[in-house]
Parts: structure tokens; sequence; C-alpha cells
């Protein structure tokens, strides 16, 4: 399921990228989103992380229109429902992996070691499968 | 009266068993490849999360890298027949 959203991407991003004016880095930039789509779409809405991984991507695509359209930036609101003692609670380690875990920082503990531990599985599958495309590449 | 009984209720609500996160803690461990080296030996759940949180970063890390090494690949490799490698090595798992 994972290879097949990232392969279609990878196609996509070839057919849609001209060699000769698209630079390595855009392309790059472009690969790495859709390895995380991929990842996301992998684990279904059923996960929190893949969720925001969505609504983010989803948000920037939305963001490049509205910038395209609207001169004015507002503040925007942010994420809502964040409890000050969810923040609080456990500070340093537990920051840090609210901070790297995709809408972590809205969530309970025990949903957020869950979460990581979904994550991680997840994230070392699309790994392994680049790798695994990158060698078939390089032969 | 209203309020101390709202606070109550979050109070139950949130509180969470000692056991629930040793349990959460211990699966998280098996996960990360310190793990295979470490075997079944107890880490504290502050050495797991700390472990967790670089793990994380590495593996971004990486998706970062092969994201740069694919990008120049496909700049330089016809994508057919690419194609054709990667499904027959997918099919060979």
């Amino acid at each position: 399921m994972l290879a097949l959203h990232f392969l279609r991407a990878l196609v996509r991003i070839n057919q849609t990228s001209d060699p000769s004016r698209c630079i390595v880095a855009q392309r790059s930039r472009r690969i790495k989103l859709a390895a995380y789509a991929s990842i996301a779409l992998a684990a279904g809405r059923r996960r929190a992380w893949s969720r925001a991984v969505l609504c983010s991507l989803h948000g920037r695509r939305a963001c490049r229109v509205r910038a395209l359209s609207r001169r004015r930036v507002s503040s925007g609101k942010k994420a809502k429902g964040v409890h000050p003692t969810e923040q609080r609670e456990g500070g340093g380690q537990v920051g840090e992996l609210r901070r790297l875990v995709p809408g972590g920082r809205s969530m309970e503990l025990c949903t957020l070691l869950e979460e990581a531990g979904s994550y991680i599985q997840c994230l070392t599958a699309q790994v392994q499968l680049m790798n695994m495309i990158a060698d078939s590449m390089s032969k | 009266m209203s309020s101390r009984r709202s606070r109550s209720r979050q109070s139950s609500s949130a509180r969470i068993t000692d056991d629930q996160i040793v349990d959460l803690v211990s699966k998280l461990q098996a996960l990360l490849p310190e793990a295979r080296t470490r075997g079944n030996d107890r880490v504290s759940a502050s050495k797991v999360l700390q472990e967790t949180c670089n793990y994380i970063r590495s593996l971004h890390r990486e998706v970062d890298d092969l994201s740069e090494r694919l990008s120049e690949l496909l700049a330089t490799t016809d994508m057919s027949s690419a194609q054709a490698a990667i499904i027959r090595s997918l099919l060979t798992q």
C-alpha cells in the first residue's frame, strides 16, 4: 500500500517536473512531501498523526492558493483545544516528543506514546522503501 | 459547586495509570534500534523517551537524504526501466 502511493507520486513528480528547469532541491522537496503523504495515506485516518500530516499537506496547498489571491496575511488562530496542563506535563522529553510527532501538541500522554510508536513504524517502512527504490535505480 | 464537580470529572478522566504508561513505554522501547542490542533489560522511561526523540529525528534526516538521492537519480534515470526494476524487487521481497 505504502509502495503504491509513493511510486505513483514519484511517477507524477517525474512527469510534471522539467529536468532542465526543475532544480534538484525543488524536486527533492516534492519527493519528501510525497514520502510523508504516502505514509499518512497508508496509515489511514484512524491515526491522529496521519490525520495531522494530511491536514498540514492540505493546508500547505491551500496556503499557496490563498497567498496568490490575497496579499493580506492574517495572524490566524493557533491550534485549539490544547490544555495548559497538557503542555506543562512532562516538559523536557515529552515536550520534545510532542514537537516531533505530527499533531502531538494536543495529545494526552498515553495517546502520544501510542501515536509515536505507530509513527516510528511507518517512518521506518518508508525509509526502507526509499532505500530499496534508490538501490534499484542505481543499478 | 458545579465548578468543583467539573474539576473532579476532569481529574478522573485525565488520570492515567502507571501500568498503562509502563506498558506503552516498553512497547516504544521494543521499536528502538537499541532494543536489539540491549535485549529485555528495563531502561528508565526518560531514557526511552530520549532515544525515541533521537530515533525520530534520525528517521526524518534519512527521509531528507533519501529524497535528495532520489531527486538526483530521477534526473539521470529512465523512469520506465526504473519502474520495472522497482516492481520486480517489490514482488520478489
